[in-house]
């Protein structure tokens, strides 16, 4: 099954991979370990989980503005996500998104992505490749 | 969003790297807060000076934009990581000086001014009434907005450096007049001391967490205590404006200004709020300064000393811009005969506090209180000017 969604494009650009989807915010700032890209923040669903490569899909950002930063030191590493999706994008990822080159769409219901399915990213444009 | 044809140029990338960039994060932040055009700034004011907040990655990001980047408007900076005359005498290692250095060089190419300070309206960029402005430093906010009657939105670090960059910022919340009204009435008892407002501060953007306080009942309070009063409410609270009826400007022109909300603080509540941040501590080291002090304050510190030579670290946080002055009136030299010294261009809440073997402090911010034991692990005491130059004199 293909599922079509139309966003608005806070960073515009394309991107394709495997999804790795939350209900729960992230914080990039102590919340995501710079040095592996893994989700470090106690008790967050994704706890454990790399998120570099993935096509990354959670409601919003929370936590310090340094976090915009830290999305700049994973891409430097490689080990940013391929792109983001958001319900509510703030200025943290905004801001991230932009300064690392990540394509970001918002005004998305990321509850309509499962971790595992293909998604394709163009533009303000979401293609979801059920698994 | 509307675009005039120099801004559609910028985000083209005709003028370079860093404008492109800068234009690419406003028109985003236009985006989400769905602004329907920019506003032309009159200054700027960056945080995220400290290399001890900023790390490498925020030194990378600084160092690329310097590249072809130049600020269009004045920009002011905030406080960074250490004295940047005096760092080895407050004990800065040598290799957090050197990235912190680094740093400063990226902002000085970028061609702001290095105030280093978190009051820059003490120090030569104070707006007028209605400016457009991209200020980030929370009570540095706080108080154009409430005390100048100035626009700014609450920024982050990169997004005041971006509207530096491109001359303007996305007009929207703060930079609209009706956003600018009170959403609560708040009665409080008089104010006598700058400590008193700092804790009225604090105990309401607790209770309050956003929102716009129209407050009533504490009397004609001073510039230094409208200073301490929003600092504590930025700090507490995500606060960026307040009214004082009879006092700031904009009560003053619409003092018919009220609100459906209305709450009522008692002088014991204002005195508790010391009690249950205060620790009983031996603190390694005594200060005033958060924010930076004015030369009043400092006056009032000198005063209060007594003529005692103080026998524990002390340490007076101000801008250089108010240390020039005090030293014309002779104030550092008196204060330095009594073991007072004047630290510029930093704060404890930036600067690498632990490194420096600190881990016990006395002030009498209920801002600096919060941020040192939430983010510092710090333990505080909370005491008025007089209760410190006792301590630090006993």
């Amino acid at each position: 099954m293909t599922i079509i969604l139309e966003g608005r494009a806070i960073k515009e650009g394309r991107a394709e991979g495997l999804a790795l989807s939350t209900s729960q915010p992230i914080s990039f700032y102590g919340g995501v370990d710079p040095e592996t890209g893994r989700i470090i923040e106690k008790g967050h669903e994704l706890e454990g989980y790399s998120i570099a490569g993935k096509i990354l899909a959670f409601p919003y950002g929370k936590g310090s503005t340094v976090g915009s930063y830290i999305l700049l030191r994973l891409r430097k590493r490689g080990l940013a996500p391929k792109a983001i999706i958001n319900w509510r994008c703030e200025p943290i990822i905004a801001v991230g998104a932009i300064i690392a080159e990540i394509p970001c769409v918002d005004r998305i219901d990321v509850g309509r992505i499962s971790t595992g399915d293909r998604v394709k990213v163009d533009g303000s444009r979401i293609v979801i490749q059920k698994r | 969003m509307y675009l005039t044809r120099e801004e559609e140029r910028m985000l083209g990338g005709e003028y370079g790297y860093a404008a492109r960039k800068a234009m690419e994060i406003l028109v985003a932040l236009g985006k989400i807060y769905e602004a329907e055009r920019m506003v032309e700034i009159k200054s700027a004011q960056v945080s995220g000076v400290s290399y001890k907040n900023l790390g490498d990655e925020g030194l990378e990001f600084l160092e690329e934009l310097s590249r072809d980047g130049r600020v269009r408007v004045p920009t002011t900076l905030n406080p960074c990581g250490m004295d940047l005359e005096n760092w080895r005498r407050m004990g800065i290692p040598g290799d957090f000086a050197e990235k912190q250095l680094e740093v400063i060089q990226a902002y000085r190419r970028l061609g702001v001014e290095l105030t280093l300070t978190c009051t820059p309206y003490l120090a030569g960029n104070k707006p007028g009434y209605g400016d457009h402005l991209a200020w980030s430093e929370s009570s540095a906010v706080i108080y154009a907005n409430s005390v100048l009657g100035a626009r700014t939105n609450r920024e982050g670090g990169p997004s005041a450096l971006a509207a530096a960059i491109a001359g303007r910022t996305p007009l929207y919340g703060l930079h609209l007049a009706e956003n600018r009204l009170p959403t609560v009435e708040v009665r409080a008892p008089k104010l006598e001391t700058i400590f008193e407002a700092s804790a009225l501060g604090y105990l309401l953007g607790r209770i309050l967490g956003r929102g716009i306080p129209l407050i009533r009942g504490i009397g004609g309070v001073s510039p230094d205590q409208l200073k301490a009063l929003g600092a504590g409410l930025a700090a507490s609270g995500g606060i960026a404006l307040f009214h004082v009826e009879g006092v700031t400007p904009e009560a003053v022109r619409n003092p018919g200004m009220k609100a459906d909300e209305r709450i009522t603080v008692e002088r014991g509540e204002i005195r508790g709020e010391a009690e249950k941040l205060s620790e009983n501590v031996d603190p390694d080291l005594i200060f005033i300064g958060c924010p930076h002090a004015s030369i009043e304050e400092l006056l009032s510190f000198h005063m209060a000393l007594d003529g005692r030579k103080v026998r524990r670290r002390t340490w007076i946080f101000a801008s250089r811009a108010v240390r020039d002055q005090a030293e014309k009136l002779g104030l550092i030299g008196k204060l330095r005969d009594l073991g007072v010294e004047v630290i510029c261009d930093t704060c404890p809440v930036v600067a690498p506090i632990r490194s420096l073997g600190i881990s016990s402090v006395a002030t009498n911010s209920f801002k600096a209180a919060y941020y040192l034991r939430n983010l510092g692990g710090l333990k505080v005491a909370l005491k008025p000017i007089e209760g410190l130059a006792e301590e630090a004199a006993r």
